[in-house]
């Protein structure tokens, strides 16, 4: 593995541990774009140039705004003075360091995983294309009915309810 | 010769990159592109700057600066000289933060604008053979990191804790986000008609050439409303009036930059210059066809001088917008991008899909005209009937 | 090591920490960026196998991938629409504090 992977690897488990520990929740979120970029130059150096580019558009340029708008929406800016953590927090770590160590050990000593790699596939934009129009169209389409759907719930559910008490009324 | 000359500057990379050893040839490739790069555009920053100060003191019936040479010699410039005392200036004053401010997110947020600005320019195609990166995808590369200046905003708006700065910040993102949308609708277009997101092959369609005119994308009725779809949504993702009231000096301050002076502010200057003309670059290659020319007896100018050109061209456009056009109210604003330009954008991608699917002859160009002219006149009434414009009616505070 | 179990490593400790973040913190908001790590945690994984395993030229984790961050960007939207109606109503995000389905 080359110095750069290690490096790319680093910053982003570092950026997803200070997205997840930190008390103040703007820094949270932009070290969950610190780890989205991470991931974007992961999936760069695995020649899926295009899916690293869609990450970073898709992710940090619109995830985290998304996340970013909400923090400041419900008011969460400064950090709280109790405590940040739920009750049941030591149970949480176990499990998840449980979940850590069974992949790990699965991945280590698996005997499923090939020991040599196939050169690298070339994945063109026009390949892509091809795919998603003659095999994978019936995803796209229904892909496209989530987002309509996705979008015109998320305005109707954080949409302003009118109150019955409302004396002015100003239109512009 | 006039392809030698064409080509100088990339028979000089390959003279320099010639020294290095084998192993190190595309390090030091990279490394002379980038130099070229840093050095170049901020050269023709300060050059616009000095043209939008004359140019704007100009159409305001008065002179812009017309005193400054190069100081400390007796050359007279008449004030073309100002970019240097500016530069100096910038660089020397006080760099105030304030208390309050969070110190790690203050500092860092002109450096996360100014690096995704410059990584656009590595796919533009500023002559033949001179992209720095010919990526497969650079059209869908340059809107990604288009999508990361708008964190940097946030970060300097909020870092501030100043809620007029927290409050130009969320305007301007929302600014942004909404005019992101027309903006890639419209190079959509492109990307349709030419079947590829790789911008040295949209220069390649565009160049050819029929009874001496050149098949820019701008000569067709599509590419014509595409055009000036994508030049009215790069104004606003620029800032620039009249979409600049995140920014402008008698709304709000200075908006999501009001706590940042001296060499953080010359950075957010610099970096929003930079992100104009790298949007204005890719508004050049994906309808004005790039490095080519528009006739085909002019086709001996180098193809450099042709994108400088088009570029310094579509500034000074800008410029004289900015002179003339009053600022938009922020709801109007967002009422232009999502009712009016969303939708036209939309009909603009049916009407060059229909553009490419009919016979080439004088019906397309009559069909094609009567959809996006009747689209244009419908959205534009039906606007304006919603928005009662009559006499004025006064509301007071009850 | 090989770089697939390196990869496979990454995105197994990448879905460790969002989990950890997501059942451990009480702001609703951080709960939600534990998924979205966990979700790119799963990317990661199917990007490793599409590049290392048998027949990548069939794109098929590549296209798998897509549609998982498109779907990832529609639940993002519909959460944080969800957290704020409910900030609107409680005037909490406080994970602990919305226990009742009164109100």
């Amino acid at each position: 593995m080359s110095p750069f992977f290690i490096i790319t690897a680093v910053v982003t488990l570092l950026g997803a541990a200070f997205a997840m520990s930190l008390r103040n929740l703007v820094h949270c979120a932009l070290a969950m774009a610190v780890a989205f970029s991470g991931i974007a130059a992961l999936y760069l150096q695995l020649d899926a140039q295009f899916v690293g580019f869609a990450e970073i558009l898709v992710y940090v340029g619109a995830i985290a705004i998304l996340i970013v708008f909400a923090i400041l929406l419900t008011r969460s800016g400064e950090a709280p003075e109790k405590s940040v953590l739920t009750s049941g927090w030591m149970a949480g770590i176990a499990v998840s360091a449980m979940v850590f160590t069974m992949l790990g050990w699965a991945v280590l000593n698996s005997s499923a995983i090939p020991k040599e790699s196939p050169p690298a596939p070339v994945a063109t934009v026009k390949n892509i294309g091809d795919a998603l129009m003659t095999k994978f169209v019936l995803p796209l389409e229904i892909i496209g009915l989530v987002l309509t759907a996705a979008m015109i719930g998320a305005v109707i559910i954080a949409l302003k309810e009118e109150s019955k008490d409302e004396t002015t009324g100003r239109k512009s | 010769m006039f392809n030698q000359l064409d080509q100088i500057f990339v028979t000089a990379l390959h003279w320099l990159v010639s020294f290095v050893p084998e192993a190190w040839r595309p390090l030091a490739s990279s490394l002379i592109c980038i130099a070229f790069i840093l050095s170049v555009f901020p050269a023709v920053f300060s050059v616009t700057t000095i043209f939008e100060r004359k140019g704007i003191g100009r159409i305001q019936n008065r002179y812009g600066p017309n005193r400054v040479g190069i100081p400390f010699t007796k050359i007279r410039l008449a004030g073309f000289g100002q970019f240097i005392p500016d530069g100096v200036k910038m660089l020397t004053k006080e760099d105030i933060v304030p208390r309050a401010a969070d110190k790690v997110v203050h500092f860092l947020a002109p450096v996360v604008m100014l690096i995704p600005v410059l990584l656009a320019y590595a796919v533009l195609p500023f002559g033949k053979n001179m992209t720095v990166t010919d990526y497969d995808a650079g059209l869908l590369f340059f809107f990604a990191v288009g999508g990361a200046v708008e964190l940097s905003v946030f970060m300097a708006g909020w870092s501030s804790r100043n809620k007029y700065s927290l409050l130009g910040a969320m305007r301007a993102i929302a600014q942004m986000v909404s005019y992101e949308i027309p903006l890639i609708l419209s190079a959509v277009t492109v990307v349709m008609v030419v079947g590829s997101l790789n911008l040295n092959d949209i220069i390649a369609h565009q160049n050819q050439y029929t009874f001496g005119i050149a098949h820019w994308f701008v000569f067709t009725p599509w590419g014509l409303v595409g055009f000036i779809l994508f030049f009215i949504a790069s104004l606003a993702e620029s800032n620039r009036t009249p979409f600049d009231l995140p920014e402008a000096e008698s709304e709000i301050i200075a908006g999501y930059f009001t706590e940042y002076s001296g060499f953080k502010f010359a950075l957010f200057f610099l970096g929003e210059y930079l992100g104009m003309f790298a949007i204005i670059g890719l508004g050049i290659t994906l309808f004005l066809g790039g490095w080519t020319a528009p006739v085909s007896f002019l086709t001996w100018i180098p193809s450099y001088v042709w994108f400088f050109t088009k570029l310094m061209a579509i500034v000074f456009v800008f410029i004289w917008i900015r002179a003339t056009l009053p600022r938009l109210r922020m709801d109007q604003l967002m009422n232009f991008a999502w009712k009016f330009m969303l939708p036209l954008a939309l009909i603009n991608i049916l009407v060059a899909g229909i553009w490419h699917y009919m016979v080439a002859d004088w019906q397309r160009w009559l069909v094609c005209s009567a959809i996006i002219f009747g689209a244009y006149v419908v959205l534009g009434r039906g606007l304006m009937h919603s928005q009662k414009l009559g006499k004025r009616i006064y509301r007071y505070a009850e | 090591m090989t770089p697939l179990q390196a990869c496979l490593l990454i995105s197994a400790f990448l879905f460790a920490i969002g989990f950890a973040g997501a059942v451990t913190r009480r702001h609703a908001i951080l709960v939600l960026i534990g998924i979205e790590l966990m979700l790119n945690a799963a990317n990661l994984n199917l990007i490793a196998f599409w590049r290392f395993g048998p027949h990548p030229e069939a794109l098929t984790g590549f296209i798998f991938v897509l549609f998982s961050m498109a779907m990832a960007g529609a639940e993002a939207a519909v959460g944080l629409a969800l957290i704020i109606a409910i900030y609107r109503h409680k005037k909490t995000s406080n994970l602990d504090e919305v226990k009742e389905l009164k109100g």
